[in-house]
């Protein structure tokens, strides 16, 4: 009896502990919302928005996480491909949803490219996927900029004068998306108590769902979740590791175009050369919050991680101001708690991931022993 | 042939191609009308500012803890130390050496607790150390709000509470190391020669501690971690150590830096510092667990180099301000570079 008890206490325990993050959130959550003095409905209606916004970005995430490539912070890749769209069909004059598509179509090649190199250099970098998918971005920032702010206009054809800057060529700082503005999510919405639900957005990203469900048990899935597993193994069962692991690199960084797209289309303009900086992190401290870590993720993970962490994004500049006076405050905690959540998460995960190196090692010594 | 080869691979192809572009913009420099000698002591004084903040990378690249993306953590312990030493009234040379006394506690207490925490997850540390760095800066943000500091020079005018997100050092220790012995050799060029010599002692201190028993064992540590460990040495205590000293550099760079620049940044500006000082000494020749003093010296020289150099010639040759996007991808581009060599990595 006294030895179920343990267990039971135990098995508390380890919940607490591999579910510290989202723990902690909601712990945050709880305190902060009577703080901020938002009513219910609004604060419903904004994370909703804030999931139709964000959560197509954050499933991206996703397919690396499977083949063991941890965090890509290299969606940036792809979120850029994505605004190369955009900038497009500005220029071109498309708007609503045949815009939005012919963005998606024209972020894809590009996407795939910049994947498939950004898979080629992390196949190069075995062990350290995450920082060096991280400064990745940072260089394809400059490269980005070198494209978008000197080639475009004087090498690369841009038509509409209202997109370039005034001294003729690079494309000015921000672009109006009035045209595919909302479009996606406007297209179709039900209104229940006061909060509109865009269902056309929400049905794009449950279609998503289901393909990364359905991914999972495909060969390939089975192919990543066996390079994630141990690469060597996988090589000895005549996995292509190094195939397979630049695919799920490029899944991911296409999403990620496609992501970017919905995402901007709801906030209505883009920045050309701020918008995508900050996506790679936001998406992976939501994530994150969810109670993922670097080597686990599914879909449940997205959504509890949007809905936690935009809701502290959005009490706590309010909580801060009512707190403390500022709400300037709250604006630097929420930047502080993000990059909080990412630092521990990943403590977490490699020291877990050493603990487990550890006990594998025990139990090893003790098979030797006992055979001996 | 083959010598020349040798000597390619020796030295570094990227190495190789940065100096001669460097050596290309000096050269074309006087024909576009960029004053040669403005420019060079630009660098040299870029290069004086930067310096000790890439030194801070030697130590823990020594011992295996990789590049140290955590630089921002010394650089915060500087700060509390250049505030504090402000908030105390101190002037002149005073001021300088007060704020270094005043960091130094903060750097060893945060430098130990991060020491501490890449012990517990080796193997990860520089995707940790950039986020411990950006944790603590966005952290600290929040404490410059909050801190009681009185300063009528530091804090906002009109609400008396809070630091400026800018502060100068003028009437504390502004230029104090440079106009040190400084030699005017003619109106436009100038040697900042006590900063140069400032650096110049830390860089021999670090040259003969890498040299002593602890040091050796630093450099084994880093090399092998097994085989140091079965010759007796704590690795947890000398990385320890290692990240120590790292911090340490590190509010000490910040605070050369800030008396040559002129302001103290404060709130979001230390955010994005370590990425040149990580690049700089990649571009000096050393690699993810390999450096020395030369690669610093080398490096900061380089990339200052481009970087005074480029928005100047650039600028009369094709009349567009280039340099922030040749700044990214040549930075970035380097640390991938080395990032991506594999012999290096499991040496």
């Amino acid at each position: 009896m006294s030895a179920l008890k343990i267990t039971k206490g135990e098995s508390i325990k380890r919940f607490v502990a591999n579910n510290l993050v989202p723990l902690l959130f909601l712990l945050i959550c709880i305190f902060g919302i009577p703080l901020s003095g938002y009513s219910a409905n609004y604060l419903i209606s904004e994370v909703i928005v804030r999931i139709s916004r964000n959560a197509f970005l954050i499933i991206s995430l996703l397919i690396p996480i499977m083949a063991g490539m941890g965090l890509n912070f290299g969606m940036t890749l792809g979120a850029m491909a994505g605004q190369i769209g955009l900038i497009y069909i500005s220029d071109w004059g498309v708007v609503g949803i045949p815009g939005m598509v012919l963005a998606a179509i024209i972020s894809t090649p590009i996407s795939i490219l910049l994947g498939w190199w950004c898979g080629k250099i992390l196949n190069m970098a075995k062990g350290r996927e995450m920082v060096t998918s991280y400064i990745i971005g940072f260089f394809m920032n400059g490269i980005y900029q070198l494209v978008v702010l000197y080639g475009m206009g004087s090498l690369i054809p841009v038509r509409s004068p209202s997109l370039v800057l005034p001294r003729g060529y690079g494309i000015r700082n921000t672009v109006n998306l009035a045209g595919i503005r909302k479009s996606l999510d406007s297209l179709l919405t039900i209104k229940l108590f006061g909060i509109t639900f865009p269902i056309a957005t929400v049905a794009i990203i449950a279609l998503l769902c289901f393909f990364i469900l359905w991914f999972k048990k495909t060969k390939l899935g089975q192919d990543m979740r066996a390079v994630g597993q141990d690469m060597e193994v996988a090589r000895a069962a005549g996995i292509q590791v190094e195939r397979t692991r630049i695919v799920s690199i490029i899944i991911s960084t296409v999403l990620a175009g496609y992501g970017m797209i919905i995402y901007l289309q709801n906030i209505g303009t883009l920045n050309t050369y701020n918008s995508h900086s900050q996506i790679g992190m936001f998406s992976v401290a939501a994530l994150l919050v969810g109670g993922a870590s670097v080597a686990k993720a599914n879909i449940r993970n997205v959504f509890l991680g949007v809905i936690l962490f935009h809701l502290m994004f959005i009490i706590s500049p309010m909580a801060g101001k009512n707190l403390i006076g500022q709400a300037q405050l709250g604006e630097y905690f929420r930047v502080f708690v993000s990059y909080g959540v990412i630092t521990v998460s990943l403590v977490l995960y490699e020291i877990r991931k050493k603990r487990e190196q550890g006990y594998e090692g025990a139990r090893l010594a003790a098979e030797q022993k006992e055979s001996k | 042939m083959t010598r020349i080869r040798d000597l390619i691979r020796h030295f570094g192809l990227p190495r190789i191609i940065i100096g001669l572009f460097l050596l290309l913009l000096f050269l074309v420099a006087p024909f576009v009308g960029v004053k040669v000698s403005t420019s060079l002591s630009d660098t040299l004084n870029r290069f004086g500012m930067n310096c000790v903040l890439v030194l801070a990378m030697v130590p823990m690249i020594h011992s295996g803890c990789g590049l140290n993306f955590g630089l921002p953590l010394g650089i915060i312990s500087g700060l509390l130390g250049a505030t504090i030493s402000m908030e105390c009234q101190f002037t002149g040379m005073t001021s300088f050496l007060m704020a270094i006394v005043f960091a130094t506690p903060f750097a060893l207490l945060l430098g130990w607790g991060y020491g501490q925490l890449l012990n517990k997850v080796k193997g990860g540390e520089m995707m940790i150390a950039t986020y411990v760095g950006f944790s603590s800066v966005a952290f600290m943000c929040m404490m410059w709000l909050l801190l009681p500091f009185k300063n009528p020079t530091m804090v906002w005018g009109y609400s008396g509470s809070g630091l400026r997100t800018t502060i100068s050092t003028e009437g504390y220790y502004l230029h104090i190391l440079n106009d040190f012995l400084s030699i005017k050799l003619n109106e436009h060029l100038t040697i900042p020669t006590g900063m140069l010599l400032f650096f110049a002692l830390l860089a021999f201190i670090m040259w003969a501690f890498l040299h002593t028993k602890t040091g050796t064992a630093m450099t084994a540590v880093g090399s092998n971690p097994v085989f140091a460990r079965a010759s007796g040495i704590s690795v947890d205590r000398i990385r320890t150590l290692s990240v120590i000293m790292s911090t340490w550099l590190g509010a000490v760079g910040i605070l050369v830096y800030q008396q040559s620049f002129g302001f103290i940044q404060l709130y979001m500006g230390p955010f994005y510092m370590a990425l040149p000082a990580v690049s700089a000494i990649l571009i000096g020749g050393a690699s993810v667990n390999k450096a020395s003093i030369t690669n610093v010296v080398i490096g900061t020289f380089l990339f200052q180099g481009i970087l005074t150099m480029t928005p100047s010639v650039m600028n009369s040759v094709i009349h567009t301000d280039m340099s922030e996007v040749i700044r990214i991808v040549v930075s970035n581009g380097m640390i991938l570079y080395a990032l991506t060599r594999k012999t290096e990595a499991t040496r």
